[in-house]
């Protein structure tokens, strides 16, 4: 029975492997020095995500390779995608450090279960099958589901973390009631069989979009989409800052790589009906966002409904790459490279901006609300600096990186032939850049309730200055990264 | 009427009443153990399609232990249903015309039109196959990577459940046996030396007794 088996090509899946088995070191590593030397555990997690970039670098070829029987796939999006969301992850584990040593939890299970979610997000970005792309995204939802109530003892996380899980499984559920439909429909859980057979168009388009609908609001629960938005502020509000950081960054290039493998791979052929949903969805999230932003104190609050809005501003990217069908290319990638440029985009801005918080935060204080970073130009001018350019950035005024992602989203936007929406889209943008001159406002003008000095560690002051520079940088200078996501998608599609 | 097709009708009935059951018990506990009859039932519709290993293994793992556990959890949780039910009926209206559009897109589409009998044609095996060798052999060569994730995913379970209830705490009265194993004489037992005293409930009864004045 087993005579003609191959042994699948392990190769392409290298850097999954290498950190599946660094998992398991840690676990023992933990056993044996967690108690004793608890920073072999942290720097054991960065050197294995650092390793895992190494090991992708070298072996990104640009081809599109399967193993696995198909259901693994590793192309230059997956190194890609894979090569940022070892950058942020490694981020997020700097920035949460010293705030989760003061609270003392940071035990060797949180080093674990980040580096867990991390292995789940990869899965999801290579996978190639409706069974890869599900259990790389269960993968990464448990470990975060788990890391919001790492603080066990907090009634707010742990709310936070119960109101992930429901809301979180609700919406798998739905997901896979979609994917059901879509393997009813074209008999098939591969991604490109689907794609094939939606393209034939030999199924009943009833069911292929019945199932569509289920697919693209689980989609948009992932992204953050309203109006399945409802969990966002309540966990990254509940939730301990660092761990809001890490649901706010890198599982982001996740969300943009199942959208991009179910909607874009698998159902091209059901473009003009997924992006009408897509459409729809943004413009409610962008006016959503925005308007509820305006009315938060809570800054994690205030980020959480920007997050709505600017997800929704990427995802007008996606639903404006197809005219007609069968695409034109160059249409189509300057539509997807435009998103993946605002997903690289609006993840540097928020690790900047989860990063202040962490930085003014000290053992008895949470410095998320508004009020904390009043007269913050008095207390260190150069880091009041690094949030400005992020305020200035994600509200879109030139020249930030903030602003070209817009622009180059709106510009194909408009080229679709959507300028109504483009429009209402710049408006409400108007709207939500209130909220972030409020804090650039309470900066400069306000008088400083809170005169401590500012602690932190000297890596997270250069990693956040970094950032900083970074946004400006990138946006005086915003062709390298343009041209990269141009060149991802061009691989791809071209 | 084939002998089958009633039985599927008998199987299918009762698990469409345990499913309803399950949700509008008042009980939690009674909405477990028709949980169960549900489960069953589907393992018999699962049996009539002769994929008789899912079958054992749907009473086995959710019958077997996994409702066991709720079972448990349920008995030990004093769930307050009224609170629960607490406003139910406010959000029944907007609820119940959603359900409802669902339902009737539902039934449009998930009818016999597109997944009726005549659109699967059925794959022809072999008569003595077993279903259990051909989900071992798939599940250990295609689906091998898949088959690893879903390992991983036990592991994040494992260590999420370690992470959020174990708590050290200095106050149990817990027995270490390795501890116990590894005592000396000199640990438990302190030896004294004193000198024999006599007199002794002479002296106690004179301090014992009150002072008058």
């Amino acid at each position: 029975m087993l005579e003609n088996f191959v042994l699948p090509d392990l190769y392409p899946a290298a850097p999954e492997l290498f950190l599946i088995t660094m998992a398991m070191v840690l676990i023992f590593v933990d056993l044996a020095f967690g108690k004793t030397r608890r920073w072999v555990v942290g720097l054991l997690t960065v050197a294995s995500l650092f390793g895992a970039a190494v090991i992708t670098v070298l072996t990104a070829d640009g081809q599109t390779t399967l193993t696995f029987s198909n259901l693994f796939v590793d192309d230059l999006l997956a190194d890609f995608l894979k090569i940022l969301t070892y950058i942020s992850v490694i981020m997020v584990i700097i920035y949460g450090r010293g705030y989760l040593a003061e609270r003392g939890l940071d035990k060797g299970e949180y080093y674990l279960l980040v580096l867990f979610a991390t292995i789940g997000m990869m899965v999801l970005i290579s996978a190639a099958s409706f069974v890869t792309l599900y259990l790389g995204l269960e993968l990464l939802s448990l470990s975060l589901y788990a890391l919001v109530a790492i603080d066990r003892d907090s009634s707010r996380s742990t709310e936070a973390a119960m109101k992930y899980f429901v809301l979180g499984s609700l919406a798998s559920g739905l997901l896979l009631y979609g994917m059901s439909m879509l393997y009813g429909a074209t008999g098939t859980l591969e991604i490109n069989g689907v794609a094939q057979a939606v393209n034939q168009m030999q199924t009943p388009k009833t069911i292929l979009v019945f199932g569509l609908v289920f697919t693209v609001a689980g989609i948009a629960f992932k992204l953050g989409l309203a109006p399945f938005h409802m969990w966002i502020p309540d966990v990254y509000h509940g939730a301990p800052t660092p761990v809001t950081l890490l649901i706010g960054s890198a599982p982001k290039f996740a969300a943009f790589a199942l959208a991009m493998r179910l909607l874009v791979y698998g159902l091209l052929g059901l473009a003009l009906e997924w992006q009408t949903m897509l459409l729809i969805m943004a413009i409610v999230s962008i006016g959503l966002g925005n308007l509820a932003a305006v009315a938060q104190t809570n800054l994690k609050r205030m980020l959480a409904y920007s997050a709505i809005s600017h997800m929704g501003f990427m995802v007008l990217g996606l639903a404006s790459g197809i005219l007609t069908l069968p695409a034109n290319p160059y249409v189509a990638i300057s539509a997807y490279g435009a998103a993946l440029y605002y997903m690289f985009a609006y993840v540097l801005m928020s690790m900047g901006a989860f990063g202040m918080i962490l930085l003014l935060s000290r053992k008895d204080h949470e410095a998320e609300n508004l009020e904390d970073f009043k007269g913050l130009n008095q207390r260190s001018p150069w880091f009041a600096a690094v949030m400005l350019i992020l305020m200035f950035s994600m509200a879109g005024i030139p020249f930030f990186i903030g602003f070209f992602a817009k622009f180059s989203v709106l510009l194909t936007l408009i080229y679709a032939g959507h300028t109504v929406i483009a429009v209402v889209a710049v408006m409400f943008s108007l709207i939500g850049a209130f909220y972030y001159l409020r804090v650039v406002k309470l900066m400069y003008f306000d008088p400083p309730l809170d005169t401590a000095p500012l602690r932190s560690s000297l890596d997270m002051r250069i990693l956040l200055s970094g950032t900083g520079v970074a946004v400006a940088w990138l946006g005086i200078f915003p062709d390298s990264v343009m041209l990269l996501s141009h060149e991802v998608m061009k691989s791809l599609i071209g | 009427m084939e002998f089958k097709t009633i039985l599927f009708y008998l199987f299918a009935a009762v698990l469409l009443g345990s499913a309803l059951r399950v949700i509008t018990a008042r009980n939690p506990v009674h909405a477990v153990l028709f949980l169960v009859l549900a489960f069953f039932n589907a393992a018999g519709i699962w049996m009539l399609l002769q994929a008789e290993f899912l079958a054992i293994a749907l009473v086995m793992v959710y019958v077997g232990a996994v409702m066991v556990l709720f079972l448990f959890v349920v008995m030990m949780l004093d769930v307050n249903i009224e609170r629960l039910r607490q406003g139910f009926w406010s959000y029944l209206p907007l609820g119940g015309v959603i359900a409802l559009l669902m339902l009737g897109e539902m039934i449009l589409v998930v009818g016999g039109r597109y997944f009726g009998l005549e659109n699967f044609p059925g794959q022809n095996v072999a008569a003595g196959a077993s279903n259990t060798k051909e989900l071992a052999r798939l599940l250990f060569t295609k689906y091998a990577w898949p088959f690893e994730i879903a390992s991983l995913i036990l592991l994040v379970a494992i260590i999420a459940a370690v992470m959020l209830t174990l708590r050290k705490r200095g106050d149990t009265k817990a027995v270490h046996p390795s501890d116990q194993i590894k005592v000396k004489r000199n640990d438990r037992v302190r030896m004294v030396k004193m000198q024999s005293e006599t007199n002794i409930s002479l002296q106690a009864g004179s301090s014992a007794t009150p002072k008058g004045d």
